[in-house]
């Protein structure tokens, strides 16, 4: 589905297709496709309430689709019962945000890195190897094998985690904000390891998160989403050098560099409100309410996914070459009776 | 003990410029705020903790002060001791003055008419520091009647310019609102509204906007800086985001195991990091400048101590990559820098700019 890109012959790790799902009236997502191939790492970017951790979820199955499709090396496990879905389990695996809570605090680490290896059968002798050279990889002494998460700390209960995911040898690691509660220096092994195991290991990762300085340093590919949909998606270079969507550019707009001169320098889009609700989310693009350039037809036509300069966009004012207002330029739009009311000042 | 303060009670006299080496005389006057060796500690079952160890530092009036550090730092237990906002298990010692007049060791009656009307705090969870039961006008209401003693009506509509001061639309529809029918960023709002009703002379915003969106965020920055300008307000600002930092703040103060370690001007500090702790933090933050993939991200090795003691040494030393035996023996103190508002608190200094220093 990632346009642009050789798609011959070659099955994508990971594939969705329409994927919807509905929490009661919260429409968490409403139609994302993505694909993510072998050995590359897809960035999936959104806010709270965007929908990326449920496409995530759904992805490894902890939760069911309402509708649409999710492929896992080219089988249809939508709809799998658990017991039909535990082979694809060792093809799959996810990392959380906040390893305190994801990891069992009456199991030793061995226990919790040995644990997906015992479930598929592999003998404890085997296991105990395993799980001491898995926990090597992730940088951990093999003694933290004896040890209770809640005597390491938030780096390495994170790098446990990750252990856990990684000793079946999955093909795709969903890993969901997994540095975000973690600190700045913390963050920073957190990412180089997860780098490091991406490039020795091969597995593609599906990398979910609200930090786009952590996209930017790890992702090939970078998928946006807003309210339960895809804006815009397309490799790396081109979705931070020129982004396509209103709401892209908004996103990259806002988040502040660490340097003085360079912060103060750039134009910030503020947007004003804050993301609508998912239970009656807006008519026509979903983020017409918010953007600074919409117009009539934005809120009455819902904008498809389509090639337009290099990458996926859906928004109605980008032409097919790519061309379309940049609102980081102060662009605004042409009929101001529709745009977006902005805030008081 | 350091720098006997000349102020008198009543604050403020002689704003004259040859008053030693200030640190920014941009923003004139005497400090605000002056706090001088602020030392706070915890009495647990496993003895004392150590939370905050000799801080001072000065707000000006009209300035941005950001207080940086990673998570057990000390940075939110120093700006709650500033009012006396801690538990009873906790000591303070060292001397706070605003205008003059000391806080640490004033009577609960004192700090808490010092509370609120002259420090203001904005925390970081809105939704578990509004009540839920009442509306958010009444909540801002309320501020002004304990402190101003404003009468209801007065006191409603002048929660009304509030909410539109701190850029919320439509305020007389949104004071009939309960906390939870707004959104994060205009809970926010509310809390600088609430904090900015008594036109405190320090707002100390601990970790604003962490628990909002980017996009949210910007608006929350553009609202603080706002206060600064337009209440001339000592703002302090608790965070660990250097983005943040580099947005908004004037001066920054880099905290660690619950000291100093560095301080200085916004830009001096960012452009040239002193202290290994900084400048580790700095490189630590992935950017376009390591996207190539050939670049890593800079860790800082190790763990942040446990604050039990602190011992007569560099708490950084451990992790430090220009550590010597002087660091694990003898602790460095704040210095300012020849001829730069720049101090650092460690032997042996970055000298050079951040491309520059080992990894």
């Amino acid at each position: 589905m990632t346009g642009g890109r050789d798609v011959a012959g070659q099955t994508p790790v990971c594939e969705v297709v329409d994927l919807v799902k509905h929490f009661g009236p919260v429409r968490a997502v409403d139609g994302v496709s993505l694909r993510v191939d072998a050995a590359t790492v897809v960035a999936l970017v959104g806010e709270s309430g965007s929908g990326k951790s449920t496409v995530g979820r759904l992805i490894v199955r902890l939760l069911e689709p309402t509708e649409g499709t999710v492929r896992l090396a080219g089988h249809d496990v939508s709809h799998l019962s658990r017991r039909a879905m535990r082979p694809h389990r060792r093809t799959v695996s996810i990392v959380f945000q906040d390893p305190a809570s994801s990891l069992d605090p009456r199991l030793t680490v061995g226990g919790i890195v040995g644990e997906p290896l015992r479930l598929h059968g592999v003998a404890s002798r085997d296991r105990a190897r395993q799980v001491g050279e898995m926990l090597e990889k992730v940088g951990l002494r093999g003694s933290v094998a004896e040890r209770y998460a809640h005597e390491l700390s938030g780096g390495q209960r994170q790098r446990v985690s990750i252990a856990r995911a990684l000793v079946s040898n999955p093909s795709l690691l969903v890993a969901d904000e997994p540095t975000s509660a973690l600190d700045v220096s913390v963050q920073a092994s957190v990412l180089n390891l997860l780098a490091d195991l991406q490039r020795d290991l091969g597995f593609a990762c599906l990398f979910i998160t609200h930090d786009l300085s952590a996209v930017e340093y790890l992702a090939d590919e970078v998928a946006v989403m807003y309210l339960g949909k895809l804006a815009e998606q397309g490799p790396r270079e081109q979705i931070f050098n020129s982004p396509r969507h209103p709401y892209t550019q908004s996103l990259l707009s806002a988040a502040p560099v660490p340097d003085p001169s360079a912060q103060r320098a750039r134009r910030r889009v503020v947007l004003s409100g804050d993301i609508p609700s998912p239970v009656n989310p807006p008519s026509g693009c979903r983020f017409h309410t918010r953007c600074p350039v919409a117009v009539e037809r934005c809120s009455t036509e819902v904008p498809e996914l389509r090639l337009a300069g290099g990458s996926e966009v859906a928004c109605h004012l980008v032409a097919d070459d790519g061309t379309g207002p940049d609102v980081r330029r102060g662009d605004s739009a042409p009929e101001p009776a529709t745009a977006a009311s902005g805030e008081p000042s | 003990m350091s720098t006997p303060s000349t102020n008198a009670p009543t604050g403020r006299r002689r704003p004259n410029a040859g008053d030693g080496p200030e640190l920014v005389p941009t923003h004139s006057d005497e400090p605000l705020l002056q706090v001088r060796d602020l030392t706070v500690g915890f009495r647990t079952e496993d003895g004392r903790v150590s939370a905050v160890d000799q801080v001072s530092f000065d707000a000006r009036a009209g300035e941005l002060l950001a207080v940086v550090g990673e998570s057990g730092c000390g940075k939110s237990v120093a700006a709650t001791a500033l009012s006396g906002l801690l538990p009873h298990n906790a000591t303070v010692t060292g001397s706070v003055r605003l205008d003059g007049v000391e806080l640490v060791g004033a009577s609960p009656d004192q700090l808490r008419a010092v509370r609120g009307k002259e420090i203001a705090y904005i925390f970081q969870e809105p939704m578990t520091s509004l009540n839920p039961v009442f509306t958010v006008g009444r909540q801002v209401a309320e501020v002004l009647r304990v402190h101003e003693g404003m009468n209801r009506r007065d006191a409603m509509s002048r929660a009304v310019e509030l909410l539109e001061l701190v850029g919320i639309p439509t305020p007389r529809e949104r004071i009939k609102h309960y906390p939870h029918q707004l959104s994060g960023g205009l809970r926010q709002r509310v809390m600088i509204a609430m904090a900015v009703a008594c036109n405190p002379r320090v707002l100390v915003a601990d970790e604003p906007t962490t628990a909002l969106d980017v996009t949210v965020q910007a608006g929350i920055l553009d609202v603080l800086r706002d206060m600064r300008d337009r209440l001339g307000a000592a703002v302090v600002l608790i965070t660990h985001d250097l983005g943040v930092v580099a947005d908004v703040a004037d001066r920054v103060m880099v905290m660690y195991a619950g000291r100093v370690v560095e301080r200085g001007e916004v830009h001096e500090l960012f452009e040239r990091p002193r202290h290994h702790y900084t400048v580790g933090l700095l490189g630590a933050v992935p950017s376009a400048r390591t996207a190539d993939g050939q670049q890593r991200l800079r860790e800082i090795p190790g763990l942040v101590p446990t604050l039990a003691e602190q011992p007569d040494a560099c708490t950084f030393a451990d992790r430090c990559p220009a550590a010597s035996d002087k660091c694990r023996s003898s602790q460095p103190r704040l210095d300012v820098a020849p001829a730069s508002r720049h101090e650092v608190a460690c032997w042996h200094p970055a000298g050079t700019d951040r491309a520059e220093v080992p990894a």
